[in-house]
């Protein structure tokens, strides 16, 4: 899969050339210049949250939350240890963006921490890698020597007295170690499940210490916004929603992949992009930004603009930017029972309705694509997920919900035909 | 202060405060399972979720923070919706068979379902069945489908016993809890996670199916273990103790038990129990009727007082007595004109007798123990001497208490400590003098009169006394080593000296439920011989008051010896034991905590009493009616009580004074001996936890833990290489002529030039001091 770019994290990047991660490489396209610029003319903390604040940056791992205002929820003058980590626990199906800034652009992001570091006062920061993405990892160890190496990361960086490090952990593979504060305990080497807030991270997150933890696209775009302005970024995007996004386009198109473009773009321009419909099929459903997102029928999917109040409005989310498209033989009830199955593998089990509800709706799904639906069953499906949703301490137990809620709604006559007449009304190929 | 609103009703709460918080101080009940007001919010249950206005979901009250002004519905729909909602959730994999489970009639959820359950099951799927654990002899987790996932039990291991011996392995539906993979718990108040539990996953395996809740009466009792008096419950059926559960008292036990509290009561109906007075006659025991036993022991005192004199009888009792027993035990003995009665049978130090102010005691209560800032403790277990205290201990250490530890074993106490001298018994002496130098140093116009010119305190010594100056609150405790010690005189004198240099206080760490007590009540009077005369010039005659010989001597050699020269020896005791029928000549059944009423002083001087809850077994009787008796039979005037209460009012007009007044930790005068200089090795002779008293002993589950292993010696390995020995190889121990044969292991967190090996079990009793010097020597 290629990376297809107008955007501000790519640029420049030839995914084709093997050392395009490299430090050189990036130094090449102008890379550090920001980092460099910051230390040298010795621009303040404030105004480097400023810039960021003026980008309009929002949180590019899936909530959507404002950067720069997250920046600066953090006690800067807190005396002691404070952290800031990198989430890279890209776990959400459908999403392989930051996988790919890890494979081609590391250094984009090693930079972005920096910047972050010195805005807010923070002398150690940590990435946290999903534990799929071994190969990734290991390269971006590499990345570090070299940015070590070059006096980018350790004490007294550039010849100024600001000193930061930076330290890569992999984690193994679970969904909800990409929720903050499971990533966090997790970091901390506990079992993986998300604390209780508040406490929030930013006052009580690693070792209990205030913490920020950004997404890995969040931190890659930094570089851009100090070196060329935050406005220049804004303008990429629209209002509200500024700057280029990467979009993970996957499922039934031609030229599945990574497409950074900016935010408000048409969806129809970003589906033509990836080559239109594979094999000419027509279109059936989107979910717009990861499996959690609610899926949207396709005819409402080519009015929207690919931002995050467009795809809000239209009544889903722009989420991580997973674009999961599937054509018209696609049956959805096999699709929903696919994605119940993987919340209820990926429930940490701490919180009762998430532990036993998603395991409910796995098995009430799987029995009707398996013929033996019940009439009542869509009740029941909403009852349970009514039940789940909003009454757990993390939101995977929404995020479970979110699929059934859409699908039962969208091509809920799918579902009646499905219970009623023990059979797909779509005969089902997975491509 | 905070102003809220629960279900129309208006309170302030303090700054801080959870919703549950102050719905509680409002008595306003929430739904919970999770919750515990001992552990760690964990918000993972759900069951208290209620409506909060303004706030777009419901919120579990055990976790969200009062805010000013905040109206907090508990039964609206929203929050009723919410709690059922998770009810289901519980239940739908949870096993519907109430009437087949142990925790039927005292569950918590099947309390709550009848509020909260919905009538049938919209689940029709298969439930999920979850393979039983093993957690070892106490705690069953046989039935681990029952489990509701609170983790409660995850949370007492960590937080309360110091140390996650439970988990929740796996994830979501999967998710189990279970011990360390091939290991049970072993934590020394591991019973606690039973109560904890709040379904019939974790229950207590010696109860298991042995009776229904609603079956069994509640009786409080007071623990007859440590000196802390945990306030305890114990049930009834059939005239039988079933179990033994905490009552609730913040200012000693809080809502914990030891498991020894928990689970001693198998032996009240162990088969060893006595029953029948028993006379040897030719060497056989023949049992036989009350009046002839006591005919037969007022017979006999009276000859040996007419041959020898009263000089010659002696009378022992153990601490674990109540202060009606001990009463009357030294009243009887004053009407015989015997003045040699004492307690302290595993003590080796007497020398302070005299210049003693008050009886030893706490100095303070235990709340206020745990509050202080900086706390030595000396010769101490102190997790197999004082489980509750220590766990206790923990948490004021989590607040900031500087926690030190001189002892000769290095325990590791779960908590952490401020800094740690592993010394020899004798060498605690120069390690304290070393704490006395260092404060001196800091304390510009103070002196002392004790020597330590020729002491240079080490780097730990400086800590520990930096932490008793650096605080106001500064406590040296004495436990139960420094107690056996044959140094205990000095190690209370240099306490002394430095709680009167840092204006801190001693503690001594009762090693018993009465102490305190019998410290008040049964020590020699006049010229009469302490436990250690009694023994070293044996007497004709003994009396002995629930002890045995063997297990509670400081030097069981010696003392097994004495009794076997006496012409009488009475024994006084609610079990059977093969050294008692060796040595004893008379054995009276008496009657345990449970079967008498009577009354403990704990170690914080606190009278404790309470009734019998049974009826006492076959012929035994209560020891105070016992005594009564034997002292109405010797024609001794003032022996008509007609009740326990009776007998405690004579006993507490007595002491002249409130009780709390003859408590002192005080000496007469600050002098130190001048410790010989022994060579060669000296034991180090620990009682093990389950071998304290005669009820532990007879536990059978309490016995089949891992604390009850039988001992195997230990040393350091350069003490090990010295003698040619290697470590798990059996080898022969000597003190005083006689000789065992033990496995040894290496243990280098000893000091050197000792030899640990556990006392009090039958393993060791036939060796001598517990402190005393000892010869390691190969096969």
């Amino acid at each position: 899969m290629a990376v297809f770019t107008q955007g501000v994290i790519f640029e420049g990047v030839d995914t084709s050339d093997p050392n395009c991660w490299t430090l050189d490489a990036y130094v090449k396209r102008g890379g550090y210049e920001a980092l460099k610029r910051i230390l040298q003319q010795g621009i303040s903390q404030d105004d480097v949250i400023a810039e960021v604040k003026g980008s309009s940056l929002r949180g590019r791992g899936g909530a959507g939350f404002p950067t720069g205002l997250k920046w600066s929820f953090m006690p800067r003058n807190f005396p002691g240890d404070k952290y800031l980590v990198c989430n890279t626990d890209e776990g959400e199906p459908g999403t392989f963006k930051d996988r790919d800034i890890l494979r081609f652009n590391p250094h984009s992001l090693i930079e972005g921490m920096i910047i972050a570091g010195y805005a807010m006062g923070v002398k150690r920061a940590y990435n946290y890698i999903h534990g799929e993405i071994f190969e990734d990892y290991v390269l971006f160890e590499r990345a570090l020597d070299e940015a070590r190496a070059a006096g980018f990361l350790g004490e007294n960086i550039l010849g100024t007295s600001f000193t930061f490090d930076l330290f890569a952990h992999h984690g193994y593979g679970a969904y909800i170690c990409g929720e903050e504060t499971a990533l966090l305990e997790s970091l901390e080497g506990k079992k993986g499940q998300p604390r209780f807030k508040p406490p929030f991270p930013a006052s009580f997150g690693l070792y209990g210490k205030p913490t920020t933890i950004n997404n890995t696209e969040s931190f890659a775009s930094v570089p851009f916004i100090i070196r060329d302005g935050g406005q220049k970024f804004l303008e990429a995007g629209k209002p509200n929603n500024g700057g280029t996004k990467l979009f993970s386009v996957s499922g039934h198109v031609n030229r599945p992949g990574n497409y950074e473009i900016p935010l408000g773009t048409p969806f129809s321009v970003l589906l033509e992009m990836a080559g239109g419909m594979k094999n000419g099929k027509k279109l059936k459903a989107v979910i717009p930004g990861g499996s959690s997102a609610p899926v949207l029928p396709g005819d409402i999917m080519m009015d929207c603009t690919m931002d995050y109040d467009s795809i809000s409005k239209a009544g889903s989310m722009l989420g991580s930017g997973a674009v999961i498209v599937m054509n018209e033989d696609i049956c959805m009830v096999k699709a929903l029972e696919r994605l119940a199955y993987f919340y209820h593998e990926e429930s940490c089990g701490q919180c009762t309705p998430c532990r036993e509800g998603t395991g409910w709706l796995y098995r009430v799904i799987h029995r009707i694509e398996h013929g033996q639906g019940r009439p009542d069953d869509l009740d029941l499906l909403t009852s349970v997920g009514n039940n789940m949703a909003g009454r757990t301490i993390c939101a995977l137990a929404d995020a479970a919900v979110f699929p059934v809620r859409s699908f039962t709604k969208h091509f809920r006559h799918e579902f009646e035909y499905h219970i009623e007449h023990k059979k797909c009304l779509v005969e089902h190929k997975w491509c | 202060m905070l102003e809220i609103e629960i279900d129309g009703k208006k309170l302030t709460v303090p700054t801080g405060s959870t919703v549950m918080d102050a719905a509680h101080s409002n008595g306003t009940y929430i739904p919970h399972f999770c919750y515990h007001k001992k552990l760690s919010i964990a918000a993972n249950c759900r069951m208290c979720l209620v409506e909060v206005e303004k706030a777009p979901k419901p919120l579990p009250a055990c976790a969200t923070p009062v805010t000013d002004g905040m109206k907090v519905h508990t039964h609206s729909d929203t929050a009723v919706k919410a709690q059922q909602g998770v009810m289901e959730f519980l239940l739908i994999n949870h096993p519907l068979d109430c009437p087949i489970c142990d925790q039927g009639g005292e569950c918590q959820l099947q309390d709550l379902a009848v509020g909260y359950g919905g009538v049938s099951s919209r689940y029709q799927e298969e439930k999920r069945a979850v393979p039983a654990k093993e957690m070892g002899p106490l705690v069953s987790a046989a039935e681990m489908s029952r489990c509701i996932h609170c983790t409660r039990c995850v949370r007492f291991t960590e937080e309360i016993g110091g140390y996650q011996e439970i988990g929740m392995a796996h994830r979501g539906e999967h998710s189990q809890i279970l011990p360390f993979l091939n290991k049970t718990v072993d934590s020394e108040i591991s019973g606690n996670v039973i109560d904890l539990c709040p379904v019939g996953a974790l229950t207590s395996k010696p109860f298991r199916y042995s009776a229904r809740p609603w079956e069994l009466s509640r009786r409080k009792t007071v623990s007859p273990h440590d000196g802390l008096g945990a306030n305890m419950i114990v049930q009834v059926k059939h005239n039988r103790v079933m179990r033994a559960l905490p009552l609730e008292n913040e200012a000693i036990n809080e809502c914990w038990l030891a498991d020894r509290d928990r689970f001693s009561y198998e032996a009240l109906s162990s088969d060893a129990r006595l029953t029948r007075p028993m006379v040897k006659q030719g060497g056989q025991w023949i049992e036989t009727e009350w009046q002839a036993a006591l005919e037969y022991i007022v017979k006999g005192l009276r000859g040996v007082t007419r041959d020898h004199g009263a000089d010659a009888i002696g009378f022992l009792a153990t601490p674990h007595s109540t202060v009606e027993e001990l009463y009357l035990a030294k009243k009887l003995a004053g009407a015989l004109g015997v003045e040699s009665t004492d307690y302290r049978t595993r003590h080796a130090d007497f020398s302070r007798d005299a210049a003693q102010q008050g009886a030893l005691w706490l100095g303070s209560s235990i709340v206020e123990l745990a509050a202080a800032n900086a706390l030595l403790v000396v010769g101490s277990v102190l997790r197999k001497e004082q489980p509750l205290l220590a766990a206790r201990l923990r948490q004021s250490v989590k607040k900031g208490m500087a926690l030190s530890v001189i002892s000769p074993i290095q325990e590791n106490l779960l908590s952490h400590v401020h800094a740690r001298l592993t010394v020899s018994p004798v060498a605690m002496l120069d390690s304290l003098k070393a704490v006395l130098k260092a404060v001196l140093a800091r304390k510009a116009d103070a002196s002392s009169t004790l020597d330590v010119v020729s002491i240079t305190p080490c780097a730990q010594a400086e800590a520990i006394a930096d932490s008793l100056v650096n605080n106001d609150n500064a406590v040296i405790a004495l436990g139960n080593l420094a107690q056996h010690s044959p140094h205990f005189g000095d190690l209370l004198t240099l306490a002394n000296e430095l709680a009167r240099l840092t204006g801190g206080r001693v503690a001594v760490l009762g090693e018993a439920a009465n102490s305190v007590g019998a410290e008040l009540t049964f020590k020699p009077s006049g010229k009469g011989a302490n436990a250690g005369q009694m023994f070293s010039v044996p007497k004709k005659a003994y009396v002995l008051l629930n002890t045995e010989l063997d297990c509670d001597s400081h030097n069981p050699h010696r003392a097994l010896k004495a009794v076997e020269q006496a012409e009488m020896v009475v024994a006084m005791s609610a079990f059977r034991s093969d050294a008692a029928l060796q040595y004893a000549d008379v054995m009276l059944p008496i009657a345990p905590f449970t079967e008498t009423s009577g009354a403990f002083v704990n170690m914080e001087g606190l009278l404790q009493a309470f009734n019998g809850v049974v009826k006492p077994l076959g012929d035994a009787r209560p020891a105070w009616k016992v005594l009564r008796v034997l002292g109405n039979m010797l024609g001794a005037p003032g022996f008509e009580f007609e009740s326990a209460e009776q007998v405690r009012a004579e006993w507490l007009a007595g002491l002249g004074g409130e009780l709390k007044s003859k408590l002192n930790n005080g000496l007469s005068s600050l002098t130190l001996a001048t410790p010989s200089s022994a060579s060669g090795l000296v034991r180090v002779g620990e009682v093990p936890m389950y071998q304290a008293d005669a009820l532990c002993r007879r536990a059978p589950s309490l016995q089949a833990t891992a604390d009850a292993r039988a001992p195997r010696a230990s040393a350091h390995s350069s003490v090990l290489a010295a003698a040619g020995v290697q470590s798990g190889q059996e080898v022969s121990l000597k003190q005083e002529g006689a000789a065992i044969r033990i496995a040894i292991d290496a243990d280098d967190s000893l000091p050197l030039g000792v030899v640990r090996l556990a006392a009090a079990h039958p393993a060791t009793v036939a060796l001598g001091g517990m402190f005393n010097s000892i010869e390691l020597a190969q096969g």
